[in-house]
């Protein structure tokens, strides 16, 4: 019986098939899957911010897009996976208030993205398809046999990139 | 002014915090049912101090569907407030102020939508008023701005702004009640700086 692993937000986890992993309710955080397309290892990080440079509270790495996506891919590695193989798929970003890029964290969904893609080019690990920013939130499920990313959303059919 | 760590808040500080709560949220609702003219009971606010990732589950699971209305607060402190109800409450909560009971029990109606920030406003404005009152400082909310959508996602708003300085989010759930559930969580997310600004006009530190 295949499994669903669950990621929390600012958390991460890695999967073989036949499981699934997924993360609810994606706001201005950044989902990030990443998959080795031959061995099928994949893996799920929920980012909330975009550097852990800029915070004194830094201790979870997986709260931030420049240390939790290389220590997912360190996770990935250690279950055989190799990082020359390694795609990604991310969604979320979203800028769930119109006021947000009033405050002082200036339009964190938009950043939390740029830095996704930052981390993950300095990683040479080539982003496959991406789904981001708008409004609204999402829940994604990630499928690692397929390297399907399905994305709900509220009053939105199913999409699957 | 020296930044403290709130993942190491002290049960006394804790215990302010919870005061804070109370008295806002007396506030609140006092404010609420004169609005909607009617008694509205309130229950002793619960303060918790929560894991993000466990902050979705306190609303019915991260995928319950909840309204959000969310204020920037500027002046002495920095930061911002929300009011979270599950999309049921914030229909009732809608309803009575409109006299009138929902055409559309899933969607909300541009004039509910506006109903709801104003109830959200009055809410909030009441609680930073007794906040701003018990502390001295002087606290401008800005106009609310309401979203309906998935808890997690709306959630993942202040815990994004608290995430730069905790790993933990401060909730205060409040019940109001008259014969229907309306409850609802206070989030309120000061700024590092402006954490010790209340703590220490409350003479806490």
């Amino acid at each position: 019986m295949a499994e669903t692993i669950k990621v929390g937000i600012a958390d991460l986890n890695v999967c073989t098939p036949p499981n699934l992993i997924t993360t609810i309710g994606l706001g201005s955080c950044v989902g990030i899957a990443i998959r080795d397309k031959s061995t099928k290892v994949g893996g799920l990080v929920h980012v909330m911010l975009p550097s852990s440079q800029e915070v004194k509270s830094n201790s979870n790495v997986a709260k931030f897009a420049d240390t939790g996506i290389p220590e997912l891919v360190n996770r990935l590695e250690k279950m055989g996976a190799s990082r020359s193989r390694m795609v990604a798929k991310i969604a979320g970003g979203a800028k769930m208030f119109a006021f947000q890029s009033k405050t002082e964290l200036a339009a964190v969904g938009e950043r939390n993205v740029e830095a996704t893609k930052k981390a993950l080019a300095a990683l040479r690990i080539p982003i496959i398809a991406e789904d981001t920013g708008e409004n609204y939130g999402r829940t994604v499920t990630f499928n690692p046999e397929t390297g399907d990313y399905e994305i709900k959303a509220v009053g939105k059919p199913v999409k699957v990139i | 002014m020296s930044d403290i760590n709130v993942d190491e808040i002290s049960s006394q500080y804790f215990d302010v915090l919870k005061e804070i709560g109370n008295i806002g949220a007396g506030n609140a609702t006092t404010a609420l049912s004169s609005m909607l003219g009617e008694k509205v009971d309130m229950a002793v606010p619960k303060v918790r101090l929560m894991e993000f990732k466990d902050v979705g589950t306190t609303m019915g699971g991260e995928e319950q569907i909840v309204a959000g209305i969310y204020l920037v607060v500027d002046g002495d402190i920095h930061g911002s407030i929300m009011f979270v109800q599950r999309k049921e409450s914030a229909k009732t909560m809608i309803s009575k102020l409109m006299g009138m009971p929902s055409e559309q029990p899933d969607e909300f109606s541009e004039m509910e939508l506006s109903a709801l920030k104003e109830i959200g406003n009055i809410i909030t404005g009441a609680y930073l008023n007794s906040l701003a009152t018990l502390t001295n400082l002087t606290i401008f909310p800005s106009i609310p701005d309401v979203c309906i959508d998935m808890a997690g996602a709306i959630l993942s708003v202040p815990a994004i702004e608290f995430g730069t300085i905790a790993d933990k989010l401060l909730l205060i759930e409040t019940d109001f009640t008259d014969d229907e559930d309306m409850s609802g969580f206070f989030i309120l997310v000061p700024d590092a700086e402006s954490y010790g600004k209340i703590l220490k006009a409350l003479g806490v530190m």
